[in-house]
């Protein structure tokens, strides 16, 4: 037997946050710190199972002697760190990310935690005029220019919902450009890259090289982008129909823990069932093999369990 | 990764741009491997192959790209993701020909909104404006063909000659890229109907050095006008070379000691000094180290860089190479912004001669110090000149920054310790190196040693580049650069670009020294002096800098991309007088902006995209927004 040296334990480092001491591990983040000094912060890019991106900044806390905020999902705590996440700096700033976004973007499918804190932060979206009609084609958009500026009201984040496969939908009108998909595609989980960010500043959207159809893309509908996505804007295709019909109701849907049927991997599935149908699969971000991810098997493979005539 | 490409076969020429650039396609061996490490050194290769078919063939087509893609073993969605960022790379067809007509903050002093405007009704919109309803076609007069088209673009650089443009034309041998300057709207039509574009006039850009006698003062300036910027005997003629000597000679620590002393701080905007970003690479045990030189200026109203690179490029590969020599690189990099064709070939000119005499190369000057140097041309992006993001764009990715830390001296291009510094702060080096630290703390003031360049313009006599010893008042600059323009009388100056601060007459006696202009509220940034006289529309200005920073975001970080939209849209609605709510809750949501922006933002764009407008709103330069109780 091979003899296996014990891990180091991880060194401490002391940080405050709100004047409260708050030791964590070496390498934590300051979200880590306020998470564990049981401070609720807001986050919208960050996943524990990817790589931070910090682009939303939703997240932003006072660090005493920065010029600016830091972002708390991506700066390690360094010791001795004095650490604010209730100031009206930080208060400001949330407050405005949430306006910027819900002026720009439909957030009505998002998560609930995304409601909440619009209430916290007494963001009102509105405040920026009404969202405007669309004017152009976002995913023809030229870099460094745009269309005339108009004065009724604020523009948004329009396009036609992207309905090409029979699998998921993406309406990316309800993007928020997290980048948490391209990131599930790409080296985080998947290495597919069948989508990246295109177009730059505000005409950045997500996009197959093209724009084309997801079917001539690289896309392998393993669906981890659908995991990720926190508002809703990638979905199931039937969660896509039913919530258009107005059909789709969570609190009547059921949580199925299962395995998948198809591979040796044996993957967990959740398989969220309602009125005795499978509407969507997910599978346990905590899982330490799989982290959420399928591939397309278990992911949309699931009409051989509820065959009926008449349906795809 | 399975690349899965497009069917459609590039064509012949596209094909030719890019095996111009990285060689015959290898013969196909299913045996060999092509991915993994290999495919991730071929990254770097991305930017230059998608401007080899911009240049070769006008856009980068689906069947273009899918042929880089397989050359180079990057993801076809990636590689479109990179395509669609930059400003110079087109994804859908275009004419051969496209002008790009600067209608920014000084050329339009000079009555470049105008130009464009005849543009619009002579030859219809722009390329990428959206067109407005009912136009019907171009009004007769100048028919363009469809070969050709215009664009609207940020500054070229070129604010000095005014009524800048820039031609880009698709060929297959001589360069895409001209720069056209001055241009007024016949040169543009000119262009548009098919002709040649002139070769720019020579011009006066550095009035203090085309006067006679020189101005025995200039320092950085010294060169330029006098030395043929083709030749290396000319340039050694005038004292070149003698500070590599002296750099080899003191070796790194002895260099590094004489920048302590010189208390030289970087002149791209940040201020950080020079000697402690040298030293914390050199001191990095992690290999191998990397410098680059930043000449991607493209800060509204910056032409400094350009007017070095073109007068004196000699100058810049030997302050590169001592930058080498002194953070332990063999290897640096120097990025050009695009839209400098001349610039970049002097520079390139520079490097080969350069290399062919052992300049550059395994033995500096016979000594043991080694270093090469490349030059890469940027396509479009003035957020590439922010260091991070201008690392991604060498690296093949979009101009994105990043979070700091980590800082570029842990972590910078290809993830190894670099050194990056502007073009004016390399150039500042030399200086150092041939008069000595000491002596060149001697000079300015206390906390600005050295001498330091101006790009004076706008509503001034002789506009270019001013060097002066810091403790100069602004007055005095503006004084040199022959005063305001035909006795009309000064409104308001822009300091530091569209990132700086606009100052009103009161401060003409303030000393342009970094602690001068903090007590005015202002900044120098990149060395911006634009002068608006009472003659020029300062609503416009302001809202021509808010649209600068919405097209220039690149879009990562929430409180820029979006917010920057929605201080154009409140500047709008100011400017038409039609406020949402009342005038004192659009300022109050421009002060929110202004702060989310500047606390929340990833990078210095977003950081400072408010600054300006804040600023002109606390002069009372947007009428509409004074009769405000505040
Ligand atoms: C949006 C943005 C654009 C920038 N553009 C330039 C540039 O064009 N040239 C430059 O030298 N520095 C530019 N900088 C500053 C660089 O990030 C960096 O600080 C500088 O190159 C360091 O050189 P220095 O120490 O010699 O000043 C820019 C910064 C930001 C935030
Ligand atoms: S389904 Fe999988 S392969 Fe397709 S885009 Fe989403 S993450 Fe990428
Ligand atoms: S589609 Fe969803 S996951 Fe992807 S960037 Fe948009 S909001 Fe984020
Ligand atoms: S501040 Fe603007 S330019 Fe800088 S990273 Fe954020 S979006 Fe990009
Ligand atoms: S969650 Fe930290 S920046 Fe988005
Ligand atoms: S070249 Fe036109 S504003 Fe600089």
């Amino acid at each position: 037997m091979t003899a296996r040296p014990l891990p180091i334990p991880p060194r401490l480092v002391t940080c405050s946050v709100d004047g409260a001491p708050v030791a964590v591990p070496q390498g934590s983040t300051l979200l880590d710190a306020c998470r564990q000094a049981g401070i609720d912060t807001p986050t919208l890019c960050y996943l524990e199972t990817l790589a931070p991106v910090n682009a939303c900044r939703v997240c932003v806390v006072e660090v005493e002697g920065s010029r600016t905020l830091v972002p708390a999902c991506s700066r390690p705590v360094e010791p001795g760190m004095a650490v604010r996440t209730d100031t009206e700096r930080v208060r400001l700033s949330r407050r405005l990310v949430l306006e910027l976004l819900a002026s720009s973007v439909t957030l009505d499918r998002a998560a609930p935690e995304l409601r909440r804190w619009i209430e916290r932060y007494g963001a009102d979206p509105g405040r920026f005029g009404p969202p405007l009609p669309p004017t152009h084609p976002r995913d023809a958009a030229a870099p460094g220019h745009h269309g005339a500026v108009l004065v009724d009201g604020a523009e948004a984040c329009h396009q036609p919902v992207k309905d090409d496969n029979p699998n998921y939908v993406r309406d990316y009108a309800r993007c928020i450009l997290c980048y948490k998909c391209v990131e599930a595609c790409g080296t985080e989980a998947q290495n597919t890259f069948a989508i990246a960010v295109a177009g730059r500043g505000f005409a950045a959207r997500i996009s197959t090289e093209y724009d084309v159809p997801l079917p001539d893309s690289a896309c392998v509908y393993c669906g981890n982008c659908i995991e990720v996505c926190p508002t809703g804007a990638l979905a199931f295709r039937g969660e896509h129909r039913m919530r258009g019909e107005g059909t789709w109701a969570e609190e009547r849907q059921v949580v199925t823990t299962t395995i998948c049927p198809y591979c040796g991997v044996g993957c967990n599935l959740e398989l969220h069932v309602q009125d005795n149908a499978v509407v969507r699969v997910t599978s346990p971000l905590g899982h330490e093999v799989t982290r959420g991810n399928l591939c397309v098997k278990g992911r949309f493979g699931f009409q051989f369990v509820q065959n009926r005539p008449g349906e795809g | 990764m399975d690349l899965r490409l497009t069917s459609t076969p590039a064509t012949a020429a596209e094909r030719a741009a890019v095996d111009g650039l990285l060689g015959p396609p290898p013969l196909a061996d299913g045996r060999v491997a092509s991915g993994g490490h290999r495919a991730r050194a071929r990254r770097q290769q991305l930017l230059p192959a998608l401007q080899a078919l911009q240049d070769r063939v006008g856009w980068v087509s689906p069947a273009g790209l899918a042929y880089v893609c397989e050359r180079l073993t990057v993801p076809p969605a990636e590689a479109y993701g990179v395509a669609s960022f930059y400003a110079l790379l087109a994804t859908g067809p275009r004419p051969a020909t496209v002008v790009h007509v600067c209608d920014d903050i000084v050329c339009r002093v000079g009555g470049a909104g105008a130009r464009c405007e005849a543009l619009r009704t002579r030859v219809g919109p722009g390329l990428d404006e959206a067109a407005p309803a009912g136009n019907g076609p171009p009004a007769d007069g100048a028919r363009v063909p469809a070969a050709a088209g215009w664009v609207p673009s940020p500054c070229l650089g070129r604010c000095e000659q005014g009524s800048a443009a820039l031609v880009q034309r698709a060929t297959a041998d001589g360069p895409a890229l001209r720069s056209l300057g001055p241009a007024p709207l016949e040169a543009v039509l000119h262009v548009l109907a098919g002709g040649e574009p002139l070769a720019p006039a020579p011009a006066m850009s550095a009035p203090q050095a085309a006067r006679s006698p020189r101005d025995p003062g200039l320092r950085l300036l010294r060169r330029v006008g006098l030395v043929d910027p083709a030749s290396l005997d000319d340039y050694r003629a005038h004292g070149g070379l003698e500070p590599l000597r002296r750099a080899i000679a003191l070796g790194p620590r002895g260099v590094l000691r004489e920048l302590e002393a010189s208390r030289l701080v970087g002149r791209g905007g940040a201020a950080f000094p020079t000697a402690a970003k040298w030293r914390a690479v050199a001191e990095n045990p992690v290999q191998p180290h990397l410098v680059v030189g930043n000449a991607d200026e493209s800060e509204p109203g910056t032409f400094k860089d350009r007017v070095l690179l073109e007068a004196d490029p000699f100058a810049v590969v030997e302050a590169l190479t001592v930058m080498g020599v002194v953070c332990g690189a063999r290897q640096g990099y120097c990025y050009i912004r695009g839209e400098y064709p001349e610039a970049e070939a002097r520079l390139r000119h520079a490097v080969t001669v350069a290399r062919q005499r052992g300049l550059l190369g395994p033995s500096l000057l016979g000594s043991a110090y080694a270093f090469d140097l490349e030059v890469r041309r940027g396509a479009g992006a003035y957020i590439a000149g922010e260091e991070t993001a201008l690392f991604r764009s060498i690296e093949g990715g979009r101009a994105e920054p990043r979070n700091k830390p980590p800082f570029p001296s842990d972590a910078g291009l290809f993830g190894h310790p670099t050194a990056v510094n502007n073009i004016e702060t390399l150039l500042c080096v030399l200086e150092v190196l041939r008069i000595g630290g000491p002596a060149f703390a001697a000079i300015g003031t206390g906390e600005s040693t050295g001498t330091r360049l101006f790009c004076v313009s706008g509503a001034v006599e002789r506009p270019g580049v001013f060097e002066f010893a810091f403790g100069v008042t602004l007055g005095q600059v503006l004084a040199a650069a022959g005063g305001i323009r035909s006795g009309r009388r000064l409104r308001a100056v822009l300091l530091g670009g569209a990132a700086g601060s606009f100052v009103g007459p009161e401060a003409l006696h303030v000393e342009l020294t970094f602690e001068g202009v903090r007590t005015a509220g202002a900044t120098l940034g990149s060395g911006v002096v634009l002068a608006l006289d009472d003659t020029v529309d300062a609503v416009d200005c302001v809202r021509r800098i808010a649209r600068f920073f919405r097209d220039e975001s690149c879009g990562q970080c929430v409180p820029c991309r979006v917010g920057t939209v929605r201080q154009e849209e409140a500047l709008a609605r100011l400017a038409a007088a039609r406020p949402l709510g009342s005038t004192a809750a659009e300022l109050d949501r421009l002060r929110d902006l202004a702060e989310s922006m500047r606390d929340a933002s990833i990078c210095g764009l977003g950081q400072t995209a408010a600054v300006a407008v804040q600023s002109a709103l606390r002069m009372g330069l947007l009428p509409a927004a004074s009769e405000r109780p505040r």
